[in-house]
Formats: structure tokens, sequence, C-alpha cells
């Protein structure tokens, strides 16, 4: 049993003998094992590096460390070799015996395991030259590729914990509060309310029982930062939130967390089990007399539970339905307690002000924004993965230089930030700044996270008919003009996509979404018509087209295109022939086949078996 | 079920509702063991805990149904989810989906009638940048296609009927 700490000499001290403990020029191999890299067999790998390791009997010379995501999934599974960060990617088991035998034996680079800058096509070294990485700054996620998130002591060596010991031995309440509000930090699961006042309001309500909740309900389609960070850091989200609960008088802890994040609930509860056993959760943290703990609540996998109220609602064991706002969540929250909710990711920011503070954060970023925005950058870009920028970062300079463009060198058409709530930004848009404000302005939002790049075989009837569905399965039911206005919204935006649309539905749909965004309860209401408000403001020739000519430009509406094979293309090689459920092609082999648009059913399967690309819509 | 079976059944729920002291504020919890259970809420189930924790069985019912983790029928052998969330959606899972539901005969949530495979559509499994992802059991496969898909099933049909 671990002596539990109890000054900030007793954590220097350990941390001392780590660094001493510890070379940092000893070769380590970092294998990411975050989701995205384990659906592609980083497990395998790291499996074949400590076998190889042993082989060579280089158990003692060479660390073999599994770290969480290092965010460039597009190119997982991916493996750092230090001391020197030599990044290689797509990594698969037998590659390793060449990695051990050259780079780690001999000091030479694998060559065709590098990164391949598709614009210079150079091979690129060391993880930090990287384009992707090169033009990002990333304090929050930074630690995600150094740590075992299973050792708490990694996270000690890096400095971890030493912001506790900071803001409870040597600053009071007020200090700590004083400090987050002067540095700017705002909520990052969405709404973007000022951390510091928040805590503020929650410190100075009546009552004595007081909560934090730390909120890793991602429920966004399309973004998986929450989930990254619980995976990879999950001691500085605790150390987070311990500094909060200590400012604001809470002595109880909530992790509410998605219930498809199974590895992110064991990460967690790891880290919970461990800080307790050092004296970072518990009683008398640090002999400030302060007692503190932290329970993990899973969650049920419902959307609406991003909304505070309604996560409560589900901690407390209800179904997750919202209440009217006028009763805030500060004064009476959990079982009618004052409760401070923050996103997870806002909870990680927190060590990082007390240590380093609030003038070195409120140097980065915009005059509202502070800090950095984490984005899963998603969809029809070259380089996906989790992004950390400045606020204030074009998105231009987002999805091309971080992003690599778009893929296939196809044509931009929008991106769409923030989930559901939020709406898709045009093309004249690109060089817009992305903070809450800018967002905001341009009729989307920071939401949770997700940046979704399309390009032009996106239809944008289509996107806001996918998010009204998604929006419509998801609305809880308890108010009607989310609940029926949703379904109405989606009622005539399915006809129009399936060449029904009449000339009065796009006024309809417009008055429909500006009712449903003032009259809702909860922010799930308030910003469902998002996407739909946008995208009729920015793509209302894709609507007209849909409306009036009956056409899908995009070639998606299933019901207003047709399949066709390309003359010149066609080998006759009879693989769409035999694949096609319905039957509907026809031809003799080693001629031109053709579809018969009657029968076909439009489920692309001829144009996924194609191996010469000559099927085509219209 | 016989009625012996019935009572070994009812005191392992009766375990775990005295695990979390029978509060009826850790019901989602409860629930959540009893679906890894059983990898569904059998109705007898529900009964208990309603009685035993006295709530009412609309509440507990209504819990059930709210949320998306929970199953009031029992799943096939093989699960199989589809990622519709955005950028997998963007990316074609429509498609995938649509070809998943005719090879297999059954609709969204529904399970062939043999109970070998369910077939689930869910928002998103945080796997985004691998997209269009279909996970099988807890096997994920990445960036895939309607045919690709459609081999896979085969495969796994033959591999079942070896065993």
């Amino acid at each position: 049993m671990m002596k539990k700490i109890r000054a900030p000499q007793e954590l220097d001290a350990l941390r001392n003998s780590l660094l001493k403990q510890r070379d940092p020029n000893k070769p380590t191999v970092r294998i990411c094992l975050g989701t995205g890299c384990r659906a592609r067999g980083s497990i395998k790998v790291s499996k074949a590096f400590i076998d190889e390791i042993k082989k060579h009997n280089l158990d003692i010379q060479v660390e073999c460390k599994q770290t969480g995501c290092h965010g460039f999934c597009e190119r997982g599974p991916v493996v750092v070799i230090g001391p020197k960060e030599i990044f290689y990617q797509k990594v698969r088991p037998q590659d390793v015996a060449e990695i051990v035998s050259k780079t780690l034996l001999n000091g030479e680079v694998v060559h065709r395991l590098l990164y391949k800058d598709p614009i210079t096509g150079q091979r690129v070294t060391y993880e930090h030259e990287v384009p992707f990485y090169k033009k990002q700054t990333r304090p929050v996620l930074g630690n995600n590729g150094r740590i075992d998130p299973t050792d708490i002591l990694d996270y000690i060596y890096i400095g971890g914990y030493q912001a506790l010991a900071k803001a409870i031995t040597t600053m009071s309440c007020e200090e700590i509060i004083g400090t987050i509000e002067k540095s700017g930090l705002r909520g990052r699961g969405g709404g973007g309310f000022p951390t510091g006042r928040k805590w503020r309001l929650c410190r100075k309500a009546l009552g004595d029982v007081k909560f934090v909740i730390g909120n890793g309900d991602e429920g966004d389609p399309g973004a998986f930062s929450d989930r990254s960070l619980m995976e990879a850091n999950p001691h500085s989200i605790l150390e987070g939130m311990i500094i909060g609960a200590y400012a604001i008088g809470a002595n109880q802890g909530y992790l509410y967390l998605r219930a498809e994040y199974p590895l992110a609930l064991k990460q967690l509860q790891t880290a919970i089990n461990q800080a307790r056993e050092y004296g970072f959760l518990g009683k008398n943290i640090f002999n400030s007399g302060f007692d503190f703990d932290i329970k993990i609540n899973r969650g049920g996998g419902a959307f609406v539970c991003g909304e505070s109220s309604a996560l409560i609602a589900s901690i407390e064991g209800k179904m997750g339905e919202p209440r009217a706002k006028y009763i805030h969540t500060v004064e009476r929250g959990l079982w009618n307690k004052p409760t401070n909710l923050n996103n997870v990711k806002t909870w990680a920011n927190v060590p990082l002000i007390i240590n380093k503070g609030a003038d070195w954060y409120a140097k980065i970023g915009t005059a509202k924004s502070k800090g950095t925005g984490i984005f899963s950058l998603v969809g029809k870009v070259n380089n996906t993965g989790l992004i950390e920028i400045p606020m204030g970062t074009p998105l231009r300079q987002i999805i091309y230089d971080i992003g690599g463009g778009i893929v296939g060198s196809k044509r931009f058409k929008a991106v769409q930030t923030g989930g559901p709530s939020g709406g898709c930004i045009p093309e004249e848009s690109l060089d817009l700044p992305v903070d809450f404000e800018k967002l905001t302005e341009a009729g989307s939002m920071m939401g949770s996270g997700g940046m979704i790049v399309m390009d032009e075989n996106t239809c944008m009837v289509d996107v806001a008919r996918y998010f009204l569905n998604f929006l419509q399965n998801e609305s809880c039911g308890k108010c009607v003009p989310c609940r029926e206005g949703i379904k109405r919204m989606l009622e005539i935006i399915t006809n129009i996509t399936e060449g029904r649309g009449k000339d009065e539905d796009l006024e309809l749909l417009q008055e429909l979404a500006e009712t449903v965004k003032d009259f809702s309860l909860c922010s799930l209401g308030q910003t469902a018509p998002n996407t739909v408000l946008s995208t009729l403001k920015y793509f209302r020739d894709e609507y007209e087209a849909h409306v009036k000519d009956k056409k899908c430009p995009a070639g998606i509406c299933k019901d207003l295109i047709e399949y066709y094979i390309l003359d010149d293309k066609c080998t006759g090689c009879g693989a769409c022939l035999k694949l096609c459920p319905q039957q509907a092609i026809q031809g003799e082999p080693k001629k031109t086949h053709v579809i018969s648009s009657e029968n076909c059913i439009r489920c692309d399967i001829c144009r996924d078996a194609c191996p010469v690309e000559a099927i085509t819509v219209r | 079920m016989k009625l012996s079976e019935n009572l070994s059944e009812i005191s392992k729920i009766d375990d775990i509702l005295k695990n979390h002291s029978w509060e009826e504020t850790a019901l989602i919890s409860i629930l959540h063991e009893i679906e890894n259970l059983y990898d569904y809420l059998p109705a007898w189930a529900l009964r208990h805990i309603s009685e035993k924790l006295n709530i009412p069985m609309i509440q507990v019912y209504g819990v059930a149904s709210f949320y998306d983790a929970f199953h009031l029928k029992p799943r096939g052998k093989y699960l199989i989810r589809v990622c519709k969330g955005t950028a997998c959606y963007l990316k074609g899972a429509t498609q995938i989906f649509d070809a998943l539901e005719r090879e297999l005969g059954i609709k969204e949530g529904e399970t062939t009638r043999d109970q070998k495979f369910t077939l689930q559509a869910v928002h998103c499994v945080g796997a985004c940048a691998l997209a269009p992802v279909v996970v099988i059991g807890d096997c994920y496969f990445d960036k895939t296609s309607p045919t690709k898909l459609l081999s896979i099933l085969k495969k796994m049909q033959k591999n079942d009927e070896k065993d």
C-alpha cells in the first residue's frame, strides 16, 4: 500500500525520484491504443513489440508504453520511437521486427513507415515535423501520446497533481476562482459559459452540500474528443475536478459517462482508484481538511442528457428530461443541491491554468474566446483525427494545412460544426476565425467539437434531413415545439428529398424552424433548427433544385437520381451484374453493360463493386 | 422458464439490488448490470425491480425504454452495429445498412428468426476517422463498403454453420 501524499514536498520528492530513475534518453516505444488505432489492430502491434523486445533481450534497455490517442487516427496504428520521436504510421505486426532491429538496435530509420507529405512527396521523420501536428498547439491533448493512462506515476512524472498541491496549499478558494475567471476559460461542452463565473455562482449558492459533475456524455455524432481525453489522460480531468470542488466547496463529484465508451470507463475507474491510493481523493486531501471523492455514473445513450438538467435527472435514476431553465443548476441541481457541471475538457484545462497562470492562458486565443479548441476533424478531409488549435484559427488553415485538404481533390462545399445543434458553414466563410462568437454569428456553434468536412458530393438538403431525423429520435418529448416541430420539419424535408417538394415548402420550413428555435424548453430544441436554417441560408439553390427541378445536384437523394454505366470505361467484367440484388443490370461478357433504371433501387452496390469506376449517377 | 430456474435467476437480480442498497436512485446502474447479465432486460426482471424498489412499473419501463443502451428483447448471437454518425453517414453508411437489411431480411433493431444476427444502427461509435465503421461483436471494420460487408457476412454465416 502506497503511503498517502499529504504535503507538496512529498509530491515533489516523489516526482524528483521519478526524474532521477527515468532516463529521458532511454529508447521508448510508444504505441497508440486509442479507439482508432485499436480498430486498426494496434493491440497486435503492441504485443509484437513486447515479444520482439524480449527476443532481443532488450527489456531493460527499451521501454514499451501503451498510450492513449495520438490524434492522427487516419494514419493508425501510430508508433512513436523516443527519445528522437521518430513517427511511424500504419504499422502492422509484421513491421515490428524491422523497427526493432533497425531503429532500436542500429539507430536507423525505416523509411517506408514514415509519413509522406502528399504535397512535397517528402518523407517526414519526426512527429513534430508532420504537418498535421506542426500547425497545432496541444496543451490539453499533448500528453495523450506520452503517458500510460493506467499509471499515475506517468502523470506525476510530467508534473501531474502539482496544480492541485499548489491550489490547496497556497491559494484561497477566492483566489482559485479569480484565477479561472481571469483566464477567460469558457465551457467546452458547447455553451461556452464562463467557467469562473459558474464556479462563483455555485460557491455563493446557499447550502452545505454541493456537487460537481464532469460531463463525459459525448452524444454528438461525429465527435470523439471527450472520449480520447478520458481514455488517454484521465488524471487531468480528475485533477481539474478536485481543484474545482475545493474552490466551490463540494465534497462529492460525479463523472457522467457515455454508455458506449467502455474503455473510458475502465481508464477513469483505474485513475480514480489510484488517486484514492495516493490521497488525491478521499479524506483530508493535502492535510487541508478537505474531503472529496468521485463516483462514475454510466449514461444510457441519450443525446438530450448532454443538457445539464437532463443529465442531472439521469444521475438521479430518472428519464433524462430537462426542466425549465429559470431554476439554475448552480442553485438547485443534483438532488436539488447546488451543482457545478462542466464538460470533461473544461475540467482538464483547469490544472494548466493553475500551473501556468491566468495570464499565460489568456494570451492564447481571441478577445472573448481564450485557450485552445479541440475538434474531431472528420468527413471528406485527407487527415482525419483529433486536433487542438488556438481559438481564432481560421477554418481554412484547419481544413487545408492541418487536414491536408479535401479527399480526392474534390471541391470543398461546407463544414459542419457543433453536431446536431450546429450549422453548416459555406466556402465563402472559410476565412472565419474559429471561436465561440464567430461560429454562432455564422449560424453554427462550437458544440462538443465535431468538425465535419463536406465536399461537392454531399447533398446539403440530405444533411439537414439527417440531423432532423437524429433529433427527432432524440427529442425527449416533453415540450410541444421540439417534439412536434422537428417531426413536421422532418416530414417536409423528407418530401423534398423524395421529389414531392412544393414551392411553398421552403417558406413553411423557415417559419417552423424559427418557431422551434424560439419556443423550445431546452437547448436541444432551441438549436435543433440550426442545420435547416443555415443550409436554407447558404445553400438555397440546392433546395430549389430539389423542389423545382426535382434534381439532386450532389447525386445523393435516391428518388432524384439515376445510375448509369459509362460506355467508354466499362470493360464488361460482370462484377456489377453478379452482385446486383435486383438483377437490374444486363450485358454480355466483355461488352458494355446497361442498368435498367426501372428495376434499380439505387443501392450503390454496383458502383462499389466496379473495378474501373465506370458506374456513376446523374 | 421453470420455477426452480426462475428462483435462481431472481436471486441474481436480488444480489444486484443488494449491491446498490435497494436505492431507487441507482435504477440506471441496476438496469446496466441486468443488461450485462442477459444482454437485454427481461420483463420479469423489470417487474421484480419495480416491486422490490417500490417504484411504479411505468417508471421502470419509462427509464428502460428511454435510453438506447437498454433492450427489451433478446438479441442474436452476433450483434451488428452500423455506425450512422455524421462522418459515417457522409461516407455511405446508409448503403451499407440497407444492404445488410436486404441480406438478412430484417429491419433496424430486429433479430433474425434463427436468433443469429441482430442489426442495429447506432449514432456514433467515436471512431469517426475510420468512417464508415461497422462493429460486429467487439470487432471494428473500418473504411468498409456494402460489398465488403456482404462478403464478411457470408464468411460469418459459413463459419457459424461449421460450429
